[in-house]
């Protein structure tokens, strides 16, 4: 136990040691910078990298194969946008419609108590952003969890389809407005912290808090007993149902934690991206998080956040240059044009998938242990390479 | 005492078990041998809460808990070992035995100790992926986990299935020691030749039929039983 304690401390250390880095990095980059795609890599990144650990709580420990990510998500950006829309922009956002909620919870807060309500209100929309998409997710559980594998697939697909149109629908629009975006939210690039005359910006280390945050209560869950619970399930529900494990009320308990923490990843995104409309959220995005949980393997969290963060910083930054003609210094306007990025970035998702059959961690977590033996690894691993490929191309079922 | 009466049970249309009616006093080892196909499975797992009754009743204790769901019937101190093993693979032997107490919130050393003293090999293995064990030390840990439950009735459902003779006798002699440590056993085999050895009572089950019952020696030393399911 003593053992487990210094890991624990060890990896507070770090954890908090990252957020210092982000920290300084909010300060030093300048938007104008080239740097700052580094920025938006960690902002987008974290709302992703949140996104695929709630996801792998359902379907990775859990064992439950549910497509309805983006659904929850949208709950959660809707919720945050409408409760925290300045009363006096209210109406123009809602340009169409008489707007049905009157008030700003940082606003009140923020008239009440100072700027610290500001802060205040924002944790309480992301909060209750959680809350209902939780509870949507309760209302979808009780009918489509008695499905198994594929059918659960398409019925929370479906599902999440849905609510896509029921939030587009032009009846609810003095709440949604209809299929128009929602904006003038609290938004990250406009969070400072004033102490003095120094100003700390914070748009860049908000969600990435909030995303540590929650990935640690994750983390801590799937320690517990529940984890242990969930991943029983997973292995043999009818020995967990023998050993007492109640199978309903365990699997509506991990539907509701997994669309909890995606209704905060959704409210960060509506932050991150200072709009929310409900035709981003189609299923297209379900499967990139599936994609990032797959990249990063199955039932591993940090291989979930380093399939988030690398997925991210590939699409959004690394082969920029191949839709803008330049790209590592080489020039090709022929080549490198719109469209060309998406090219190469499905090859590389398919080479990635070839070599990691199991995702990037498999179903292991990242440990100190691991880092250590890597320049070994990575050494053990590229000499490996001509084989594989090798491997590839025999007509022999490779291992 | 566990006390079973007309029960009846249907998948589908099928009649699988049509009626039964038998005692289970408590401390004893009580065993239902039979063919495949004959309904012994089918009772432990209406018993264990995993398949519900069409007809008849579960009495235990003088409490009725007939088609009561799985984990009131663990927290009854009714606890089954699955047939075929099923532990967790992706878990370690530890979290298994962990598993096993899920409903209980009390202080696991003392049972953790026992279920190691009578499996000495999962201790050397606690830190091991149950999924890498061998047929053997998957049935002990299976029977171990069932036993972090602190069952007052242990249900095993084929414990010697698969597994070879000399293990096949390490698991009964085990059954013999929880016995002794005050746990009443209901076990269903195929194996009738050690469970009517090791049983106090033996049942017999033909299509879903109780057709003899007595003491375990009785049985075997019945013509018919030795005919059909001794093979002497």
């Amino acid at each position: 136990m003593k053992k487990d304690n210094k890991k624990n401390f060890i990896s507070l250390v770090i954890v908090l040691v990252f957020l210092g880095i982000v920290l300084l990095l909010d300060q030093v980059i300048k938007p104008t910078d080239n740097m700052s795609m580094l920025l938006t890599v960690l902002q987008k990144g974290s709302v992703y990298a949140l996104a695929a650990v709630s996801m792998n709580l359902l379907n990775g420990f859990t064992g439950l194969f549910s497509l309805g990510h983006a659904g929850f998500m949208l709950i959660g950006a809707y919720t945050y946008a409408m409760l925290t829309i300045p009363d006096a922009a209210r109406a123009d956002v809602y340009q169409y419609y008489d707007p049905a909620i009157r008030f700003s919870i940082p606003e009140v807060l923020s008239n009440g108590i100072g700027p610290a309500g500001t802060a205040l209100g924002v944790l309480i929309a992301v909060i209750i952003a959680g809350l209902i998409a939780c509870l949507f997710a309760y209302l979808i559980g009780l009918p489509v969890l008695k499905l198994k594998s594929d059918y659960l697939a398409i019925a929370t697909l479906g599902f999440a389809e849905i609510i896509r149109a029921i939030f587009q629908w032009s009846k609810l629009g003095p709440l949604t407005n209809g299929s128009n975006l929602l904006k003038g939210f609290e938004r990250t690039s406009t969070f400072k912290l004033a102490i003095g005359d120094f100003t700390l910006s914070l748009s860049t280390f908000v969600p990435v808090l909030i995303a540590t945050i929650c990935i640690w209560i994750i983390v801590l869950i799937k320690n517990s007993t529940y984890g242990r619970a969930f991943v029983a399930i997973r292995d043999d529900e009818i020995a967990a149902e023998a050993m007492g494990i109640d199978l309903a009320h365990h699997k509506m308990l991990s539907f509701c934690t997994s669309s909890f923490f995606a209704g905060i990843s959704g409210a960060m995104m509506a932050m991150v991206l200072s709009i929310a409309q409900a035709s981003n959220f189609r299923s297209a995005m379900t499967y990139e998080i599936l994609l990032m949980v797959v990249l990063g393997g199955i039932g591993s969290i940090s291989g979930s956040v380093i399939g988030a963060f690398l997925f991210i910083s590939t699409s959004e930054w690394w082969l920029r240059g191949l839709d803008s003609g330049k790209w590592l210094g080489i020039s090709a306007p022929g080549i490198f044009r719109n469209g060309f990025r998406l090219v190469v970035f499905s090859v590389i998702i398919m080479i990635v998938v070839l070599f990691f059959r199991k995702g990037i961690m498999g179903d292991k977590e990242l440990t100190l242990e691991m880092v250590k033996a890597w320049p070994k690894n990575i050494f053990n691993w590229i000499r490996s390479i001509p084989k594989k490929i090798k491997s590839l191309f025999s007509k022999k079922e490779a291992k | 005492m566990l006390k079973i009466r007309d029960l009846r049970v249907n998948y589908g249309g099928i009649e699988a078990v049509k009626g039964i009616t038998f005692d289970v006093p408590e401390k004893s080892i009580v065993t239902l041998i039979g063919a495949n196909g004959a309904g012994k499975s089918t009772t432990l797992r209406t018993i264990s809460g995993l398949v519900k009754p069409s007809g008849g009743n579960i009495e235990w204790n003088g409490k009725d808990i007939t088609g009561i769901s799985s984990d009131q019937v663990v927290k009854q101190g009714i606890t089954m070992v699955p047939e075929g093993r099923r532990v967790f693979a992706d878990l370690t032997v530890l979290e298994n035995l962990k598993i096993g107490a899920y409903l209980r919130n009390d202080d696991l050393t003392e049972d953790l100790k026992w279920v190691f003293d009578l499996f000495p090999r999962l201790k050397e293995r606690s830190w091991q992926y149950a999924g890498t064990l061998s047929g053997g030390e998957q049935q002990m840990l299976a029977v171990g986990r069932a036993l972090m439950s602190r069952p007052e009735v242990l249900m095993m459902d084929e414990p010697s299935l698969g597994l070879a003779p000399i293990i096949v006798q390490d698991i009964f002699s085990i059954i013999r020691d929880i016995h002794e440590k005050g746990v009443t056993i209901l076990l269903v085999e195929q194996n009738a030749n050690m469970a009517l050895k090791t049983a106090d009572i033996g049942y017999v089950l033909e299509t879903g039929r109780i057709t003899m019952q007595g003491s375990g020696k009785e049985l075997l030393n019945n013509e018919d039983v030795k005919k059909a399911y001794l093979g002497t």
